[in-house]
């Protein structure tokens, strides 16, 4: 299974090809007309991607998030999130290659087919970073007023963690 | 909104660093964001490169058409006003097949694309549309019927059977799918109803 999905990427690159050139088009020239767009949109997004890494950043470094995450201590042990896994769904909503470290950690400590081990694949597995999506998706077009997105997508973020908490023991 | 969590994020971080004493870490990391921002930047722009070449492609070999045509189903479910065969639709169902394969990397310059067709469409061009809303928290929710990353680690740390994890990671992305997009309609029916002061 893991051999097959090593080729999900190559796969689909050749196909796209294969593809295009079987409906006689300049593959390489239609490549290059596509790609110029992307530096462009790249840098649209550098000042709102400035903000969200300095908040981001100052947040896991200044040791507010072990704050963050005492507070949330009572509230966790209501819905079956062990204490250990809690440091991952205070960063994931916020920082991908924060909780990124934080799931390695916890396979490391615990293993990946513990308990623990198990949540946080599965909370891994079925979350985005919200802020981040939020962050780019509506700074590449300009949205500076984002309605109702936030609170939905973080409603969202916490269902995913009690759930995975729940079919953990389940499966 | 965004304002306000921005700022809190901030100044929360400015008073646990005075209580926990971690101020000359907190004046690395301030200075150290901004260069961390422009890498995060460049990497992000060569995969929109990337993808932007290849779906440029796609679409004009007609591929695009095709999966929008398997996806409109589902998609009909979620945004029912939306015409399926335009451009807006064929682009958010590449951003979903990303999605559903696992291929982060590739959903997020594909999800840029659908968000660049919605703004077209969109009247006021500061404030999010209904459409957009429910985009990015179909996003946020992250369906992925192949876990490539996380079971990629998991056998990395010895794992038994590392895509064990699979049903129940469809469940629970199902579940937050379901709670994040009704909770935005609700959201959105309120704010239409009932106008709030900004």
């Amino acid at each position: 299974m893991e051999k097959i999905t090593s080729y999900i990427l190559p796969a689909i690159t050749a196909a796209i090809i294969i593809f295009g050139l079987f409906k006689g088009i300049k593959v390489f020239d239609c490549f290059v007309a596509g790609a110029s767009k992307g530096l462009k949109s790249a840098v649209k997004l550098l000042p709102p991607l400035m903000g969200l890494v300095l908040g981001v950043t100052m947040l896991r470094q200044s040791g507010a998030l072990e704050v963050i995450t005492k507070m949330l201590m009572p509230v966790a042990k209501f819905t079956g999130i062990p204490a250990d896994v809690l440091p991952l769904t205070v960063l994931s909503p916020i920082s991908g290659s924060g909780s990124l470290t934080m799931f390695e950690q916890i396979l490391k400590n615990f293993g990946p087919d513990s308990l623990e081990g198990r949540i946080a694949s599965i909370i891994m597995g079925s979350t985005e970073t919200t802020f981040y999506a939020v962050t780019v998706y509506y700074g590449s077009v300009g949205i500076k007023k984002s309605g109702c997105t936030v609170p939905a997508a973080l409603l969202a973020d916490m269902t995913s963690f009690v759930v995975s908490a729940m079919t953990a023991a389940i499966f | 909104m965004i304002n306000y969590i921005w700022a809190s994020m901030i100044i929360f971080s400015v008073i646990s660093a005075f209580f926990s004493g971690t101020a000359s870490e907190l004046s690395t990391a301030i200075i150290s964001s901004a260069s961390d921002a422009v890498s995060l930047c460049i990497r992000l722009g060569g995969t929109i490169c990337l993808w932007g070449g290849l779906m440029e492609i796609a679409e004009q070999a007609g591929l695009t058409g095709a999966v929008c045509k398997l996806l409109s189903p589902f998609l009909k479910i979620i945004f029912p006003k939306m015409d399926m065969k335009g451009q807006t639709a064929r682009a958010i169902s590449m951003n979903v097949t990303a999605n559903l394969l696992g291929l982060g990397n590739a959903a997020t310059p594909l999800g840029l694309e659908a968000m660049r067709r919605l703004q077209d469409e969109n009247p006021s061009k500061e404030k999010a549309s209904r459409d957009m809303i429910k985009f990015v928290v179909l996003n946020s929710a992250a369906f992925h019927l192949i876990p490539t990353t996380v079971a990629a680690m998991r056998q990395d740390y010895g794992s038994k059977n590392p895509f064990d994890i699979m049903p129940a990671s469809w469940i629970s992305s199902a579940c937050a799918l379901t709670v994040g997009l009704t909770a935005a309609i609700i959201f959105i029916k309120l704010s239409e109803g009932v106008k709030w002061k900004k």
